[in-house]
């Protein structure tokens, strides 16, 4: 029986320029290979749903995309990942650089827990040296917290501890935080699926203004977010002996409407996963 | 991309020019920032080799004036300057002997108790003074033996002993309260927290599926804990034992504050004695030669090498019963 | 009745010796702790009195004599002694901590585990050789040193454990970010850590400020006000021991009260750790 689905509203974007291109990108724990020669285009200024059931690897390929994958032990991963043109992996390239320019969100929200509000969000500029002059910092605070739709319920208590606000403020306070170093992209791993409904509400509502000032890659094990809220979307799927590889990649209306490949259709009609 | 590290460093660690993008500042910040702990990692290890080598140093003129023999002579003679370990080994060894056996019987049976039978109301207080007696200072258990202990011993239980077991040959001799006898129950008192509260981890740690087991075949708790609990926790226990037995081997003070400080090797655990450690304490300021210095020294390194080697004994002994219950270290 | 409804006598009899004669053995341990604490309070605390703590020792006969200088001078030795293991403790835990699994880091924590457990008076020794004997010269400086390697193994221990503790989301959020190593440890995980790092700094002061042995040959102790580290200086713990030895009773007065500030402050320290700690752990 169909499942009837939210079809997304948005249309394809017509750029054709490419913000991050990942080619042929592997990764493995220790020995056991868990994702496949992935080759993926993400278009500048567009939401890419990356969705998929649990264990198809999307977690693991979007740490990929800022190097974060491999800071766990006996993490390997191989391929290449363009940042405009240019490979992150490159030997020359310092993965710390890179992971200011792709930013990203987790899954639970994390806030340093011996810092206030505000020296969180500032927390990027201060210990990269981004930014010294207090004025300066309050500035780019204010920003990223304008953008992450928290300012007008923090602005009266900035020096509070970040540990004292609510679940979804603090993961829009871990948004605003990673837009304050000014990403290029700014990756989210499942960021809505440890909050309640509201929260979950707001921070999507906030999603298609962030995707006017950067690029945004979204890992959601929730269809209806993926169709609300993006333009793009991978299906991923792990084969039998969990390695996962991207199965369909298309615009949002497309993959939702007309999906080419049938194990795509089965996912999103709710026959699995 | 291999890293086997916590944090990535790639582009530092193949040493190449400043890595593009980060500012030199901070290059030369995160490089001295990794010289600051391998800095000051090294500059403990060297902390622990100096140790091994000024002792041994320190020991030359000793070791190549007696040789081996040191070990087995019993002379102590700052006048002809003639030294040997014996005495010290003995009272070393006799004093941690009885309090071992004293710490380890009342140690594991008030784990037993605190663990298997005791309500949570009681365990906890009895539990938490025990654990305090851990952190009273050596010299306080000195004064306390000196003044209380001693006389106790040499007042009450000494001529009981010597009065109903005084065929045996330990229990012989002139009595003076201090000795031998008052040196192992003080050490006793000081390990006793150190096996009672090992033992009792390892035995809370034993699981529960055991003691069901047993209580479903119709033991009683007292059967259990003593037949089940117990045996399983055995190889810990026996290593909580001797790392206990490690602390009493290198007290000093209150040993010297109780046992006499005579070098004299006796049947009795009513005589005087002497520790390696209570020895230097007491005649290594008064040493006029460098070989008496030496001398003293030497006994020093023969207890460093003591202490190494059952300390060692007994993580291996705790290590090997973890990796045997299938739990890492 | 069902046969066999009641257990045998002898069993249930031993069960009960068992748990008594364990029970016995248990409040025998503990008890003999509150008797020595309470005999210390009561003998110690005819001994204080200002006089005590705030003058000089003086010489056999005459009254009013005290332990002043033996105080200043084991906040003295003690304090040189955190600012040397603090740091190198920290670092190496640090250190163990981030690069944790290659033998170079087993071989350093099995070093600190051997540390652990040498005799402190074998410390002392190695203090003497190295600060005393080639300046010919007694000093408290000598004595901070063999406190702080006594300090080392747990200030290592402590630190390392404390900072794996940190979440990994946690540092996962200072990498994503872009903190460079340096910043994302300093800024982020360290103050995390820091709770159980500080208690750790506590228990290890509690430790060392008991310690008597290495005292005899590296401070000497004194008579008089000293304040130079370079200098023999009197410290509380050894006061406490001379004057046990010494066949006058107005020392063991002293003794006794000087024990007595000895084991309260031991205690302070103790118990002000574990409160912080389980304050700290019900709070995350």
């Amino acid at each position: 029986m169909q499942q009837t689905i939210v079809v997304a509203k948005n249309e394809s974007r017509p750029t054709t320029d490419v913000a991050l291109s990942a080619r042929s990108v592997s990764a493995w724990y220790g020995s056991k290979l868990a994702i496949r020669d992935i080759t993926l285009d993400f278009r500048r200024h567009s939401i890419t749903a990356l969705m998929g059931p649990s264990g198809c690897g999307k977690t693991t390929f979007l740490r990929c995309l800022n190097r974060l994958h491999e800071s766990a032990l006996g993490a390997k991963t191989s391929g290449e990942v363009l940042l405009d043109g240019m490979d992150i992996y490159d030997p020359d390239v310092n993965p710390v650089v890179t992971r200011r320019r792709i930013g990203m969100v987790f899954q639970r929200p994390n806030p340093f827990p011996t810092m206030s509000i505000l020296e969180n969000v500032t927390s990027g500029p201060r210990y990269t040296s981004m930014a010294t002059q207090p004025r300066e910092l309050m500035e780019m605070a204010e920003t990223a917290l304008r953008r992450a739709a928290l300012f007008d319920e923090v602005k009266d208590k900035l020096h509070a501890p970040a540990l004292s606000l609510s679940g979804g403020q603090q993961q829009r306070l871990c948004i605003a935080r990673a837009l304050a170093v000014k990403p290029e992209v700014l990756l989210m791993d499942e960021p809505t699926s440890a909050l309640d409904p509201l929260s979950t509400l707001k921070i999507e509502e906030l999603m298609e203004a962030l995707a006017a000032e950067f690029t945004v890659v979204i890992v959601t094990h929730n269809l209806q977010q993926a169709a609300r809220v993006s333009h793009y979307a991978a299906f991923m799927l792990g084969d039998e002996h969990r390695v996962g590889s991207v199965v369909e990649y298309d615009a949002t209306q497309q993959i939702f409407t007309h999906p080419k490949d049938k194990r795509t259709e089965d996912y999103i009609t709710g026959r699995f996963g | 991309m291999s890293i086997e590290l916590d944090s990535p460093r790639t582009a530092a660690r193949t040493g190449r020019l400043a890595p593009r993008g980060l500012t030199s500042r901070q290059a030369i910040a995160d490089r001295t920032f990794r010289a600051a702990l391998v800095g000051a990692t090294l500059l403990f290890v060297a902390i622990i080799v100096g140790l091994f080598v000024e002792l041994v140093r320190g020991s030359w003129e000793s070791i190549v004036a007696f040789g081996p023999a040191f070990l087995w002579s019993s002379e102590w003679n700052p006048v002809t300057n003639h030294f040997g370990a014996l005495p010290f080994i003995f009272g070393t060894v006799v004093s941690s002997a009885i309090a071992i056996v004293v710490a380890g019987v009342v140690g594991i049976a008030a784990a037993v108790f605190l663990a298997e039978f005791a309500p949570p109301r009681i365990a906890r207080p009895i539990s938490f003074f025990i654990e305090l007696l851990a952190a009273v200072p050596s010299v306080v258990f000195g004064l306390w033996g000196l003044f209380v202990l001693a006389p106790f011993l040499g007042s009450i239980v000494d001529p009981f002993l010597q009065r109903y077991f005084g065929f045996l040959p330990i229990f012989q001799g002139t009595i003076y309260g201090i000795g031998l006898l008052a040196a192992g129950l003080l050490l006793a008192l000081m390990i006793v927290p150190t096996v009672a509260a090992i033992a009792r981890d390892l035995i809370v740690a034993v699981p529960n599926e055991l003691r069901e087991a047993s209580m479903s075949l119709g033991a009683t708790r007292w059967e259990t804990a003593t037949r089940v609990v117990l045996p399983a926790a055995r190889a810990g226990i026996v290593g909580a034992c001797v790392l206990a037995l490690g602390r009493a081997l290198g007290e000093t003070i209150a040993v010297t504050m109780v046992i006499g400080n005579r070098p004299a090797i006796s049947g009795s655990l009513f005589a005087p004695a002497y520790t390696l450690s209570s020895v230097i304490a007491n005649e290594f300021t008064e040493a006029t030669s460098s070989i008496y210095l030496s001398a003293l020294l030497e006994l020093g390194l023969i207890l460093f090498l003591i202490s190494i080697v059952v300390n060692g004994a007994a993580r291996v002994m705790m290590w090997s019963m973890l990796k045997a219950q299938g739990r890492r270290p | 009745m069902i046969a066999g409804a009641r257990l045998a006598g002898s069993r249930r009899a031993s069960g009960v010796a068992g748990v008594v004669l364990t029970g016995f053995c248990s409040a025998l341990a503990a008890g003999l702790l509150i008797m020595l604490l309470g005999y210390v309070t009561v003998q110690g605390f005819g001994a204080l009195n200002p006089a005590f703590i705030t003058h000089l020792p003086h010489p056999v006969g005459i009254p009013d004599g005290g332990i002043a200088n033996g105080i200043v001078g084991t906040i003295i030795i003690v304090g040189i002694a955190v600012l040397i293991a603090v740091p190198v403790g920290v670092l190496t835990g640090l250190y163990l901590a981030i690069y944790g699994r290659g033998i170079a880091a087993e071989l350093v924590r099995f070093m600190a585990e051997v540390l652990s457990g040498v005799p402190s008076i074998a410390i002392g020794l190695f203090a003497y050789t190295v600060f005393v004997k080639p300046f010919a010269h007694f000093s408290a400086f000598s004595a901070s040193f063999a406190f702080a390697v006594l300090m080392l193994p747990l200030m290592i221990r402590t630190s390392e454990e404390a900072i794996r503790g940190v979440p990994t989301a946690i540092r996962e959020g200072a990498l994503a970010l872009g903190l460079p190593d340096y910043g994302g440890v300093l800024h982020v995980v360290l103050p995390a850590a820091r709770p159980l790092i500080v208690t750790g700094v506590l228990l290890a002061i509690a430790r060392v400020t008991g310690e008597t042995a290495p005292l005899l040959f590296t401070a000497f102790g004194s008579q008089f006000w000293e304040l130079n580290p370079a200098n023999p200086m009197a410290v509380l713990a050894l006061q406490i021991f001379t004057y046990a030895i010494s066949p006058y009773d107005e020392w063991h007065r002293q003794a006794w009260g000087g024990a007595l500030l000895l084991i309260l402050a031991v205690l302070v320290l103790n118990i002000g750790a574990r409160m912080a700690l389980s304050g700290r752990t019900k709070k995350s």
